[in-house]
């Protein structure tokens, strides 16, 4: 099901054409608004009558996140506060907080996005919505909420935290539809199986997850565990929050980008240059029709590419490649990038093993050294040592094989890796460098 | 012919140990037999129990990974020679041993050996056919 078909099946011309024109306006106002962007446009020569085809964004300078720090808290606004009706900021774990604003009419299409999404995952209004992104600060809760209230449904506004509540509340409720990170998704499952309740006499059928990259594996094991279906959501509070982009329950391959109001592209992770459609790169995105916070060419530090075949949920928008990694989460391990999710991977598909586990980065001398942690399931336990040492072995050299960095695998207690309560922390860097 | 046996795997922590047995005490489980197989890393704890069934589901309550196998109890005389012929026999009928532990009655007229072997139907029928006396589970559950 589509949510709004007029846009979200616009013949690819006449959708790039409301692009351009929907760009040549953005660029324009903050052109004329923000003196910042002025400053860095002037300097590299470019002014907004130059902006004549889509192509030619790439004249433009990049955004990145030190440019939103410079101008923290208010500086890159393009509209009064008077005219702001609401304020996020990132958490800041990484520096300053990354502060954004929006418009009423920014609400409004945040929200609607948010129901494009929310129904392309097969919700309807008559869903029972059980909502576990964080409320405050962080866009997932509100942004969620925001979205499924527009679709009709009945939202759940849970929050985080409490998991046996969470557990008991979704069971009364009988929600049909589970918002949360991936990683809480699978805290709640095994949760529910200590609490004695199977996970399948919920009334859930689908879930809409994001805020942390996650693997194909990962996905099979939520919807195995949980009996659901798992719906990839993207998004980042920078550019308007969850909503960005999503997947379609049709495919579940590749997340549609809601391209009549952001315009992505790749780019070469190095040299930043574009990069043809269909290749591997960072991704960038430029807000159409944020009025309170607009950007122009922000770099997610997301790699991902664009899918341009058509699709069969009949959305003509591109997808982009699910994003298994962001460069701010990879480790450089004796010099190979390493991926959190790429270990995902390795251990989740080695049977039996369970998607607990932790990353402990050190270094000893001048050389770091990488010991991934994972719990001792039930199902993987043996009361042989040759046994457990021969599954230590096993995941050494998958993930040798895999990645080209050695890293000692240690087994360790059930429940004694930390649970998600949000994002999950995956990695412990005790580096100093 | 086969005893129960629990295992419990351990992380290398100091008290993890004296959690265990003091868990098992206040159900007022008693331990029968005990081995402990130990890496740099991990380790194994393997415990034959008067109530096996109870023991594994107050550990797992306690969030310990528990599995349960099957082990042979072998009686062998105190005496010098008493293990060396059983292993004889064992050797002789090339049945592979995974681990084995051992300890003595109250008695002390007979010693028990616990045997974890790879094919246990195989090596309870070699011993049984050879003579050798197996303790049944009933009989260590109640020593």
């Amino acid at each position: 099901m589509i949510y709004n078909d007029e846009y979200e099946t616009l013949p690819r011309e006449a959708l790039e054409a409301l692009q351009l024109k929907r760009l040549q306006s953005q660029i324009e106002r903050i052109y004329a608004r923000v003196p910042y962007y002025r400053a860095k446009m002037d300097e590299a020569g470019v002014a907004p009558g130059d902006i004549k085809t889509l192509a030619d964004i790439s004249k433009l300078p990049f955004t990145t996140k030190e440019d939103l720090r410079k101008n923290y808290p208010f500086g890159l606004f393009t509209v009064p506060l008077e005219r702001v009706v609401r304020i996020h900021a990132s958490s800041g774990t990484t520096g300053q907080p990354t502060v954004v604003g929006y418009t009423k009419r920014d609400i409004a299409i945040w929200a609607e996005l948010m129901a494009r999404c929310l129904t392309a995952a097969g919700a309807t209004q008559k869903d029972i919505i059980h909502n576990a992104y964080g409320y405050g600060l962080f866009t997932g809760g509100l942004g969620a909420h925001y979205g499924a209230e527009n679709l009709g449904a009945t939202v759940i506004p849970v929050s985080g935290g409490n998991t046996k509540r969470q557990i008991m509340l979704m069971r009364d409720f009988r929600s049909t539809v589970l918002l949360c990170t991936p990683s809480y998704a699978l805290n709640l499952a095994e949760a529910m199986v200590d609490m004695g309740i199977d996970p399948k006499e919920m009334a859930l059928k689908v879930g809409v997850f994001g805020a942390e990259p996650w693997s194909e594996n990962m996905r099979e094991e939520i919807e195995k565990q949980l009996g659901i279906k798992a719906i990839d959501i993207y998004g980042l509070s920078e550019i308007i929050g969850p909503g960005v982009a999503v997947e379609c329950v049709e495919e579940q391959k590749g997340l549609h980008i809601m391209e009549d109001h952001f315009l992505p592209e790749i780019v070469h992770p190095e040299t930043f240059e574009p990069l043809p459609l269909g290749e591997k790169g960072e991704l960038v995105f430029t807000t159409l029709t944020k009025e309170a916070f607009p950007l122009i060419r922000y770099r997610t530090k997301d790699f991902s590419r664009l899918i341009t075949a058509p699709c069969s949920c009949a959305r003509t928008f591109y997808r982009m490649e699910k994003i298994t990694g962001r460069s701010d989460d990879m480790l450089i391990i004796r010099g190979v990038n390493v991926f959190p999710s790429q270990i995902e991977h390795v251990l989740i598909s080695i049977e039996g093993v369970e998607p607990h586990y932790q990353i402990i980065v050190q270094r000893e001398g001048n050389l770091d050294t990488m010991e991934v942690q994972v719990e001792v399931s039930d199902s993987i336990f043996s009361d042989e040592v040759k046994t457990l040492e021969g599954l230590t072995k096993k995941i050494q050299n998958e993930i040798k094989d895999l990645l080209g960095v050695s890293c000692k695998v240690k087994l360790v207690e059930p429940k004694s890796i930390q649970r998600s309560e949000g994002k999950a922390k995956r990695v412990i860097d005790k580096r100093k460098i | 012919m086969k005893v129960e046996q629990i295992a419990i795997f351990l992380e290398n922590r100091s008290g993890r140990l004296a959690e265990i047995t003091g868990i098992l005490a206040e159900k007022g489980i008693n331990i029968r037999a005990m081995s402990l197989a130990d890496t740099s890393d991990f380790g194994i704890l393997r415990l034959i129990v008067n109530d096996t069934e109870n023991a594994r589901k107050v550990l797992k309550e306690n969030g310990f990974t528990v599995g349960t196998t099957s082990v042979v109890v072998v009686e062998v005389k105190d005496k010098p020679g008493g293990l060396a012929n059983v292993l004889q026999i064992i050797k002789k009928a090339d049945l592979n041993i995974e681990y084995m532990y051992a300890f003595t009655q109250k008695s002390g007229e007979t010693g028990l050996i616990i045997f974890r072997f790879e094919k246990i139907d195989a090596a309870i029928d070699v011993l049984v056919k050879a003579g050798i006396r197996l303790l049944s589970g009933e009989e260590v559950y109640a020593i």
